[in-house]
């Protein structure tokens, strides 16, 4: 069975190319998907996909949360579909409340674009289970507007539960309370982060690594733990 | 034509990167009298007709749910201008 992953193109999406080949690369089908359909053409899995939706008017993610295809991706989620939401996809998971928390500008106002290391901190997830809990990997990071923030309550809740999905090692690039980088939700199902692993999925364009020079393919982890998820419900 | 005027803000504990960034800019060119720059944002909703409870009620709503984000902000004031 090839496991098909929608990749949902918004208006304003940049990474839903990329997104459907690192989906090739892992060895799925990848499906585009339109965010004024209400269609979710039967996909197994979903990728919302980073760029800057609306212009980021608003709030980075918020008029793409109230797409059309929002109402099916919040059923999909609710039903146990893996979702994954990278950078503006996750500004836009956060934004639909189907993750906990918010993201806000840089705490240094800068634009960071960087190959990031992060901890995998909880790898029970649909996007991390091809991790060891406590692996540091390397993907490349490109936002604005990637402080991750939530309310003290928010903050303990998900840090107890271990809804902290990934977080930053090194310096803090954006002011994210605790570090963090990506989140889950309760189920595990729905994943977001700021760094983007689809940039981190075919040797020669991804980070550099001490083997070679943008030889990284860190990424492939999260796109392999969905397609084992989706097979293992098919089993 | 009658506006309902919504004001969002920044919750107050939160940094806010935009208004430092002023504040330090005042600073920068002498006008010291300023110790703290917050921004915020203003919507202008016009209304065709009357603004009636259920009008403004529904202008909360949005307000509450769509226009601010009760993760990251506050609605500070809904108000009615002729």
């Amino acid at each position: 069975m090839t496991v098909r992953i929608g990749v949902i193109t918004f208006p304003g999406s940049l990474d839903d190319g990329d997104a459907q080949r690192a989906v090739r690369i892992a060895g799925a089908e990848p499906v585009a998907l339109w965010h004024g359909s209400h269609d979710l053409d039967g996909v197994d899995a979903l990728v919302l996909p980073g760029g800057f939706s609306y212009g980021d008017y608003l709030r980075s993610g918020a008029i793409a949360a109230l797409s059309p295809i929002m109402a099916e991706v919040k059923d999909a989620a609710a039903a146990g579909m893996p979702v994954l939401g990278i950078c503006n996809g996750f500004q836009m998971l956060v934004e639909a409340h189907l993750l906990p928390g918010g993201l806000i500008r840089n705490a240094n106002q800068q634009f960071i674009r960087r190959d990031q290391r992060l901890r995998v901190e909880n790898a029970d997830t649909a996007w991390t289970s091809a991790f060891e809990s406590g692996q540091e990997i390397v993907i490349p990071l490109k936002n604005g507007e990637g402080g991750y923030i939530a309310d003290t309550e928010t903050l303990a809740r998900i840090e107890g539960e271990g809804q902290v999905a990934f977080r930053y090692l090194g310096v803090n690039p954006n002011g994210s309370l605790n570090d963090i980088a990506g989140v889950t939700n309760e189920r595990g199902n729905v994943v977001g982060l700021m760094p983007h692993p689809e940039h981190a999925t075919e040797p020669g364009f991804g980070p550099d690594t001490a083997a070679a020079m943008r030889s990284g393919v860190d990424g492939l982890g999260f796109f392999a733990s969905a397609i084992a998820a989706v097979a293992a419900v098919a089993a | 034509m009658p506006t309902i005027v919504v004001d969002v803000m920044p919750k107050a504990e939160l940094l806010d990167p935009q208004g430092k960034a002023v504040a330090g800019a005042l600073n920068r060119i002498g006008d010291s009298a300023f110790s703290a720059v917050r921004i915020g944002k203003r919507f202008e909703l016009t209304v065709e007709g009357e603004v009636t409870d259920a009008v403004l009620a529904e202008a909360k709503r949005v307000a509450d749910e769509v226009l601010s984000n009760a993760v990251i902000e506050d609605v500070v004031g809904i108000e009615v201008v002729e």
